[in-house]
C-alpha cells in the first residue's frame, strides 16, 4: 500500500501530463480542475506518508522488482517526503495564483508543462540511482524551459535562452561524471557505488574523484552557488510570477542532491583506500556557501526591481543552506542538518510567496511595475505594503518570523565550528544588508508615493475596492511561516529525528542492498584489469 | 592504437565544443552543444571497454560487451536531440524577437528602443 502511494507521486503527475497534453486548449476549465486535483493529491499523499512515520525507515520501491545494483530503486525516507511535501505546497500556491489571475492562459500547454515539471521533480528526488537522476533532471529541465517561456517578451526569451544552454552544459558534465564513476566503480545505484568506493583501484583514484568533484559542480549548477548562479537572476526575474514561484523549489533540487549523495556515498568512506571523502566536498560547501550568500545580498541591494531582488534572496538561501551543510563534518553536524533543514521550509515556501507578492505589486502599479522607484500609489497599497514588511522581515532572517529561527539554529551548529568566526560575520551581515535593502525597496515602493493629477500622495486611489486576486496565495505561506513559528519545538525535533535518519547513512545503505555488494568479481580492479583489451 | 584515436576524437570534439559554446553569436552556441554531447556520448560508450567481435549477449562469447554503457549511451543519443532541437527552435525565436543573433542579444541601442516600444512595459 505504503509503495503504491508512493509509486502514485510520481506516476500521478506524468500521467495527467499526458492527458493534459491533449485537453489543454480545448477544455480550459476541466484542465485546471485536473490539474488542481492532481497537485492537491500529492499535497495530500505526502503528508499522509509523512504523518503516518511511513518514512521513518527507508522504504525502498524496486521498479520491475529488480534488486538494487540491478535494477532502478526509488527511496523513500523522511529527506525526500519532505521534499515532496515542499515541492507540493509551492506547486499548489502557483498554480492557484495562476489560475486565479489567468496567466496559465498566457500560451499553451502550461497545465500538461506543470505536471511534467512535477513529474521530473518528485522523480529526481525519489530516485536513488545516479543515472534515473540524470533523467529525472533532463525531464525537469526540459518541463522547466517550457515554462519559463511561458507567456511572452524579449528578455524573457533572451534569459530563457540563457537558461537553457548552461542547464545543457550542466547536462554534459553530468554524463562526463556519471560515465566516469560507472566506468571505474562499476555501478550507478547511489548504495552499491557506496560499498565499493572503498575497493576501487589505486590507478582509478585520481578518476573517482575528479567525477565526485564534477557530479558536485553539477549539483551546484543546479542549486546556484558561487560561480555559478550568473543564471538565476535573469532567469528567475523575467519568467512569468507563478513559473518563478514554483522555481523556488528548483535550487532546492541540487541542494537535496548535494544532501543526499554527500551523506550517502562520501560520509565515513573512502576512494581506494587513499582518498577520505568525508572531508572532500564539504568544506568547499562552506567557503562556496559564504561568498554566495555575500554576493547575493549585495545583489540584493543592486536589484532594480522586486523580482530581481527575490531572486538574489533565493541565491541567498542557498549560500546560508549551504554553509549549514558544510558543517557536516563539525561535531554538530546533525544539529547543523537540522537547522538546514528549518531554513530550507521556510525559504522554499516563503521565497515562492515572496514571488506571488511581487507579481500582485507588478501588475497592479501600471506607471513603474515593481520598479524600486515612486509612482502614484497602488490599490490596496497598506494590505500589500504590509504583507511586503512580512515577507521582508522573514526573508532578512529577523524576529520573530521564521528566517531568524532557522539562521539560528545554523549559527548555534556553528558555534564549534573552527570558522565560527567567518560564518558569523557573513551571515550577520549579510543579513543586515538585505534588511537596509529590503527596507529601502518598501519606503520607496509603499511610502514614497507620488501625486499624480488623479490623485495626491499617501491618499489610496478612489477604487479603493479594485480586485486583487490571487492576494491570498501572497498570505498564505505568511500563516505557514507563522505556523512555523508556532510549532516550532515539534517540527524542529522531527527535523533533528530527519538529520539523525540523514546522517547514519548506514540504514540507507541496508534498506537498498540488504545484502551487500553482489557480484565482487566486478567490483574491485576492474579498472586495473581492463587496460589490455577488457575482461572480468 | 583505438584507445589513443577515440580518447584524441572525445578530446577534440569536447574541446571544440567548449570553444563553440564560447562564442558569441547563437548558432555557433548550439553547434557547440552538440558537439560536446557528441564527445560525451562516445565518452560514455568507451566507459564499456573497448571490445571487438563481441556482443553484449551473454553466453554468446567469452567475454561478452558489457550492455549497460549501450544503454546508457541510447538514453543520452535521445535526450541531447531532442534538447538540440529545443534550443534550435529557441534560437530562432530570440534571432525573431530580439533583432539579432547575439547571445545578450541587447547589444544595438537603435533596435532596442524600437523593440521596446512594441512590447509592453516591464513584462
Amino acid at each position: 500500500m505504503t509503495a503504491n502511494l508512493i509509486s502514485l507521486l510520481v506516476l500521478l503527475p506524468v500521467a495527467l501530463a499526458a492527458i493534459l497534453t491533449m485537453t489543454g486548449q480545448r477544455l480550459p476549465t476541466l484542465s485546471r480542475g485536473l490539474d488542481v486535483a492532481g497537485v492537491a493529491v500529492l499535497l495530500a499523499v505526502s503528508a499522509g506518508l509523512l504523518l503516518t512515520g511511513a518514512g521513518d525507515t527507508p522504504q525502498v520501491i524496486e521498479l520491475g522488482s529488480w534488486a538494487a545494483p540491478f535494477g532502478i530503486v526509488w527511496v523513500f525516507d523522511r529527506l525526500s517526503g519532505l521534499m515532496l511535501l515542499l515541492t507540493a505546497t509551492v506547486a499548489l500556491l502557483a498554480l492557484v495564483y495562476a489560475i486565479r489571475r489567468d496567466e496559465d492562459q498566457a500560451g499553451p500547454h502550461f497545465h500538461a508543462l506543470f505536471q511534467a515539471q512535477l513529474f521530473g521533480l518528485n522523480g529526481a528526488f525519489l530516485t536513488g540511482d545516479l543515472f534515473n537522476l540524470f533523467v529525472f533532471f533532463e525531464v525537469l529541465l526540459l518541463a522547466s524551459y517550457g515554462l519559463l517561456l511561458h507567456g511572452n517578451g524579449r528578455k524573457r526569451t533572451r534569459a530563457g535562452f540563457h537558461y537553457v544552454v548552461v542547464n545543457l552544459i550542466g547536462s554534459t558534465l553530468f554524463l562526463f561524471a556519471v560515465g566516469a564513476l560507472y566506468g571505474t566503480v562499476g555501478s550507478l545505484n547511489l548504495a552499491d557505488i557506496t560499498l565499493k568506493l572503498p575497493d576501487v583501484a589505486p590507478d582509478a583514484v585520481p578518476l573517482v574523484t575528479t567525477a565526485i568533484f564534477l557530479l558536485f559542480t553539477v549539483f551546484l549548477i543546479k542549486g546556484a552557488a558561487f560561480p555559478l548562479y550568473l543564471w538565476l537572476p535573469g532567469a528567475y526575474a523575467h519568467a512569468s510570477i507563478p513559473v518563478a514561484a514554483l522555481f523556488a523549489i528548483m535550487t532546492k533540487v541540487g541542494l537535496y542532491s548535494v544532501l543526499r549523495v554527500d551523506s550517502v556515498m562520501l560520509s565515513d568512506n573512502s576512494i581506494g583506500g587513499l582518498v577520505e571523502t568525508t572531508t572532500l566536498i564539504a568544506p568547499w560547501l562552506l567557503w562556496l556557501g559564504l561568498v554566495t550568500l555575500l554576493l547575493a545580498a549585495l545583489g540584493v541591494v543592486a536589484a532594480r526591481f522586486v523580482r530581481r531582488q527575490v531572486a538574489y534572496l533565493i541565491i541567498a538561501s542557498v549560500g546560508t543552506i549551504l554553509i549549514a551543510l558544510g558543517l557536516v563534518t563539525g561535531n554538530a553536524g546533525e544539529a547543523a542538518i537540522g537547522g538546514a533543514l528549518y531554513y530550507w521550509m521556510h525559504t522554499t515556501v516563503l521565497s515562492a510567496g515572496f514571488f506571488l507578492l511581487a507579481g500582485l505589486i507588478l501588475h497592479h502599479r501600471p506607471e513603474a511595475g515593481d520598479g524600486i522607484e515612486s509612482a502614484p500609489p497602488m490599490p490596496h497599497a497598506i494590505l500589500v505594503g504590509s504583507l511586503f514588511f512580512a515577507y521582508a522581515i522573514a526573508m532578512a532572517g529577523l524576529p520573530p518570523l521564521t528566517g531568524f529561527f532557522g539562521k539560528i539554529m545554523i549559527l548555534a551548529a556553528a558555534l564549534d565550528s573552527p570558522l565560527m568566526a567567518p560564518i558569523f560575520a557573513v551571515i550577520l551581515t549579510s543579513g543586515l544588508i538585505m534588511v537596509i535593502a529590503l527596507a529601502r525597496a518598501g519606503s520607496r515602493l509603499f511610502y514614497q508615493s507620488q501625486a499624480t493629477p488623479g490623485h495626491p500622495a499617501h491618499a489610496r486611489p478612489a477604487d479603493a475596492r479594485v480586485a486583487l486576486p490571487g492576494v491570498g496565495m501572497a498570505v498564505l505561506p505568511l500563516v505557514l511561516a507563522g505556523a512555523m513559528v508556532v510549532g516550532a519545538q515539534p517540527l524542529s525535533g522531527w527535523l533533528a529525528g530527519t538529520a539523525a535518519q540523514i546522517a547514519a547513512s548506514d540504514g540507507y545503505l541496508d534498506a537498498v542492498m540488504p545484502d551487500g555488494v553482489l557480484d565482487p568479481a566486478h567490483a574491485p580492479g576492474k579498472f586495473g584489469a581492463d587496460q589490455d583489451g577488457g575482461s572480468h | 592504437m583505438t584507445n589513443l584515436a577515440l580518447s584524441l576524437l572525445i578530446g577534440v570534439l569536447t574541446g571544440a565544443g567548449v570553444y563553440l559554446v564560447l562564442r558569441a553569436q547563437t548558432f555557433p552556441v548550439v553547434l557547440g552543444l552538440t558537439l560536446m554531447s557528441y564527445g560525451v556520448n562516445l565518452f560514455l560508450f568507451t566507459m564499456g571497454r573497448l571490445q571487438t567481435a563481441a556482443p553484449a549477449v551473454i553466453g554468446a562469447v567469452e567475454n561478452p560487451t558489457d550492455p549497460l554503457p549501450q544503454a546508457l549511451v541510447l538514453t543520452a543519443i535521445v535526450i541531447a536531440f531532442a534538447m538540440t532541437a529545443f534550443v534550435i527552435v529557441l534560437a530562432l525565436k530570440a534571432r525573431a524577437a530580439l533583432g539579432n543573433d547575439h547571445v545578450d542579444g541587447m547589444h544595438i541601442p537603435q533596435a532596442d528602443r524600437v523593440l521596446d516600444r512594441k512590447e509592453e512595459p516591464r513584462a
